[in-house]
């Protein structure tokens, strides 16, 4: 049984279709890249992924639930305790600091415990500057410290909206290596992106057109390594 | 549970902390609100007291009569006993006795002077009041009429009845002389009332003047009450001293709780719209910051947060602003209502301990009020589309 599986999902705006019909699936484990262009509705299914928005219709089973139909306060239960989700802003509370920062996600979730942030503080190599607030962090910190939180409470699935968006060449090498670390650890990962780098070292990736799949390609060499290509 | 709220009060402090410039609006509105609600709820309390004193200006409030034929002394003590000093501003005890002058009859009243004084404050004296044994004062009119300066010497006399003559006797005629006494006016009375028509001696004078005890007509009191309590002390004096009828100066209480009950009415207004626009700055305030933070309450959403949660920390703010509010408000509030009696009443207010939780626990009531609707606001953030930045 898949992780994820969308079944013949839509999601309509007015006379808008920004996700038609789309079937996919995420094995346990998987590293999933979705691609496309501006308005293809990468944001959209990442958005019904991360039980964020609700589809107009089709299933979406996670877990082999589906949880396309479940009221408001159910896919904020969802959100808690099965995913974690990292984002192109990195959307920090800016008055705590990057340990508060992480121990909220557990706060929400279950307990907050500061050993265990500053631990996974550490595991994307920012342990040093734990006591620091947002402003205090570069863009590349602040998106390692969005890592630590959406890791903490150890989801089911990793959602991330263009996670190196907003990230120079060296720190988006940095946050393709943390992904790579928690693949190797098990975790599943579905990210979004418009960088053929970035997607190039998923597992497999899957091109959005129109909110349709426009096809979906296996990465046959995959070593979750970035290789940079050199423009002519 | 320990944990979750320790890190509850951790983002609570660091958001009023680290967000300090907006706090500081709300918490500068709360602090006001209960500033002048702590204020003017001690002036409300303490203005009946300060007022009281102020009206006993307006002379004696408490008339006592003789049930029967006369008051003793004994009986204007147990009077005063039933008031107690506290409550009592002056007494002064009248008898009343038609003397002579130059022939022609004038109403003398004999009183302690210093009582007099007490409960007659709006008498003006021109001149000293009587101090000492043959020293007297005269109303304005019988000084026209006599002639009589400060200074000057007069004779009083008193033809006391015999059994005979009040019986309109038949047999032979004692022979009785007539009492006088010669006094030295002191002061000339100016009241605009029927005081003018009169002469003010001591007591023992005019036992002096008469050869007989004293025994008095009507005895006037101050007394410093609310015009309830006032009504109790008169119903009191009748039922326990029987030779006494105590009754008020209905002129005067009237007033009084006339003008109170309409500064009380007042005082309570100004309250009631003085939290009312504190509640609407908190709401404003609170709105504004609701509004800021939209991006943060669709993160927490997305993080997993419940609406309660939301509210839980939103409200915590609000109610922690509330109480800092109110403390200071209070503290505040004390020298505020301690400036307004200063300069109103010229007297300074009694420190009232109770009214500093009462008024944290108002502020917190009405931030808490006031907070009501921008959380709802708070909790209707849509995470999917604060995170696309919309």
């Amino acid at each position: 049984m898949s992780l994820l599986e969308l079944r013949n999902v839509s999601k309509i705006y007015g006379s808008l279709r920004a996700l038609d019909h789309v079937n996919i699936k995420v094995e346990k484990g998987e590293w999933l890249a979705i691609m496309g262009p501006s308005g293809s509705g990468k944001s959209t299914m990442m958005n019904i992924i991360g039980a964020l928005d609700k589809a107009t219709e089709g299933e979406i089973l996670l877990d082999g639930v589906d949880i396309a139909k479940k009221s408001a306060s159910a896919l904020t239960d969802i959100r808690r305790d099965k995913i974690g989700l990292i984002f192109q802003q990195f959307h920090l509370v800016s008055y705590l600091t990057a340990v508060e920062n992480v121990m909220l996600a557990q706060y929400y979730h279950s307990v907050p415990d500061e050993k265990e942030a500053l631990e996974a503080l550490d595991r994307v190599g920012l342990a040093d500057r734990a006591r620091h607030y947002p402003s205090q962090l570069s863009g590349g910190e602040q998106q390692r410290v969005c890592v630590a939180r959406a890791l903490i409470n150890y989801p089911e699935i990793i959602l991330a909206d263009e996670p190196t968006g907003n990230l120079d060449e060296a720190n988006e090498e940095i946050v393709v290596e943390l992904f790579r670390r928690l693949h190797e650890d098990g975790t599943t990962l579905v990210v979004v992106t418009h960088n053929p780098e970035v997607a190039e070292v998923a597992q497999r990736t899957i091109v959005l057109r129109n909110g349709r799949v426009d096809h979906e390609t296996i990465n046959p060499g995959f070593t979750g390594k970035i290789k940079h290509i050199t423009l002519q | 549970m320990a944990k979750k709220r320790q890190m509850y009060f951790r983002m609570i402090t660091a958001s009023l902390l680290r967000r300090r410039s907006r706090m500081v609006i709300a918490l500068l509105a709360i602090s006001i609100g209960a500033m002048i609600l702590s204020g003017l709820v001690t002036i409300y309390i303490d203005v009946p007291r300060q007022m009281g004193a102020q009206f006993r200006s307006y002379g004696a409030n408490m008339i006592l009569t003789a049930a029967g034929d006369s008051i003793s002394q004994e009986d204007v003590d147990a009077a005063a006993d039933l008031i107690g000093p506290s409550d009592l501003v002056g007494l002064a005890p009248y008898r009343y006795e038609t003397v002579r002058v130059n022939d022609r009859p004038v109403m003398a009243a004999a009183t302690d002077m210093e009582g007099a004084r007490k409960t007659s404050p709006f008498w003006r004296v021109d001149g000293d009041w009587p101090a000492a044994s043959g020293e007297i004062m005269i109303g304005k009119n019988v000084a026209r009429t006599y002639n009589l300066k400060v200074g000057k010497r007069m004779t009083c006399t008193f033809a006391p009845e015999t059994e005979e003559a009040a019986a309109g006797g038949t047999g032979e005629e004692e022979v009785v002389m007539d009492n006088y006494k010669d006094f030295t006016v002191t002061g000339i009375l100016d009241t605009g009332g029927n005081e003018e028509d009169y002469v003010y001696m001591l007591l023992p004078d005019m036992e002096e003047l008469t050869g007989e005890p004293t025994l008095y007509d009507i005895c006037e009191l101050s007394v410093s009450a609310a015009s309830g309590n006032l009504s109790a002390y008169a119903d009191r004096i009748t039922e326990s001293v029987p030779a006494i009828h105590a009754r008020l100066v209905k002129r005067v209480t009237e007033s009084e709780t006339t003008v109170l009950t309409k500064l009380q009415a007042l005082v309570l207004l100004v309250t009631v719209v003085v939290l009312a626009l504190t509640m609407i700055c908190v709401a404003t305030t609170m709105t504004a910051v609701v509004a800021e933070r939209r991006r943060e309450i669709g993160l927490r959403k997305a993080l997993g947060a419940s609406n309660a949660s939301i509210v839980a920390e939103f409200m915590g703010e609000g109610l922690v602003l509330g109480a800092a509010g109110g403390l200071l408000g209070a503290l505040l509030g004390f020298m505020f209502a301690q400036a307004v009696s200063m300069n109103v009443f010229n007297s300074s207010i009694t420190l009232m301990p109770w009214l500093l939780p009462v008024t944290m626990a108002a502020s917190v009531l009405v931030t808490g009020l006031a907070c009501l609707i921008p959380i709802r606001s708070a909790t209707d953030v849509d995470p999917a589309l604060v995170l696309k930045g919309e």
